[in-house]
């Protein structure tokens, strides 16, 4: 497998809960927690990190930027 | 899992915040295409250098708080004043980057005179529009961009188009002026569409540093507490409803 591997952080508190990132991801990553952060809102987390080719279109569409987007060669990670 | 801590270093990041967007939390609901379009604004002031030599004008409307927003110089007009008030910031120190930043109550409603003009003298400023068809900051009122049939606070039973006249594409009607240079229309509610709002943005910013004339980037957006509708249902409903009469794409663009 030379794809690429991903991973992305996101900042809990600064998340609204909107969802756009999850409807966005190629490999459905992303999904909303059960928990609430301190505004109430269901942030987002890696549901699924294996599956991340760090393709960095969750944080380009997060209206509130709170999606740092990392991406490693596959042979780098071994 | 083990994998992950090992990717998460700085030297394998490929997206994070840009530096021109302050830390403050938008004020903006979840969801809205404003903070996108604030985030690929400054996306496009750091990858062209103009962060100290860019003015921008707030509007009246969701976005009236702009200024907290993005780390570069402000000025705030009165409602639908923006483009009056960026030709002055413009013709005084003509080496600055001006743009105005308008929702569609201010641009296409009570700024159309404003709007109109200064396209026509064709004033070197960029006008970046964002049309979700409602008044979103004062309640969901109809605005002259809500669509025909769509509900709105003052048109409950949806407008209609027999007393209330068709919506304005206002984009066409500033595509017609000779004074603007390029006038296009495109949305944010895909990674792909974001893509291309930004090569919009550059551009527009571009056509000023080559004195081309007005510069119209519309953004057609969701809203999803006037619309009432999630943020992601907001966004499919955009798609079937607003796509269709605000179709996307370039509308003038001279080389």
């Amino acid at each position: 497998m030379a794809k690429a591997k991903g991973a992305i952080v996101v900042d809990t508190v600064k998340c609204k809960g909107c969802g756009v990132c999850t409807t966005v991801c190629p490999t459905k990553v992303i999904e909303l927690a059960t928990e609430v952060n301190g505004k109430g809102y269901h942030y987002a987390y890696m549901a699924n990190p294996d599956a991340c080719i760090g393709c960095s279109n969750c944080g380009i569409i997060c209206p509130d930027t709170c999606i740092t987007v990392y991406r490693a060669k596959a042979g780098a990670t071994a | 899992m083990s994998d992950i801590n090992t990717i998460i270093k700085p030297e394998n990041i490929v997206y994070k915040r840009t530096d021109v967007l302050s830390d403050n939390d938008l004020s903006y609901c979840p969801g809205c295409g404003h903070g996108t379009v604030h985030k690929l604004i400054a996306e496009v002031i750091e990858e062209m250098g103009i962060q100290d030599t860019t003015i921008g004008i707030a509007p009246v409307g969701c976005s009236v708080l702009a200024y907290n927003y993005l780390e570069i110089d402000w000025q705030q007009a009165a409602h639908g004043r923006a483009p009056a008030l960026a030709t002055a910031v413009k013709r005084l120190m003509p080496e600055k980057n001006v743009f105005s930043y308008q929702g569609d109550g201010d641009l296409a409603a009570i700024g159309t005179a404003e709007t109109i003009h200064a396209c026509n003298r064709g004033e070197n400023i960029v006008m970046i529009f964002i049309n979700n068809g409602i008044y979103g900051m004062t309640g969901g009122q109809m605005a002259p961009t809500t669509l025909p049939g769509m509900a709105a606070s003052t048109c409950p039973h949806g407008r209609d188009v027999s007393h209330d006249g068709e919506p304005i594409k206002i984009s066409e009607i500033l595509a017609q002026l000779p004074g603007t240079c390029y006038v296009t229309r495109q949305s944010v509610h895909t990674a792909g569409n974001v893509r291309k709002t930004k090569k919009a943005l550059r551009k527009a910013f571009e056509n000023q540093a080559a004195n081309k004339g007005t510069s119209l980037v519309e953004v057609v957006s969701n809203c999803n507490s006037g619309w009432k509708m999630t943020p992601i249902k907001s966004n499919e409903w955009m798609e079937e409803n607003m796509f269709p009469y605000y179709p996307l794409g370039d509308i003038k663009n001279e080389e």
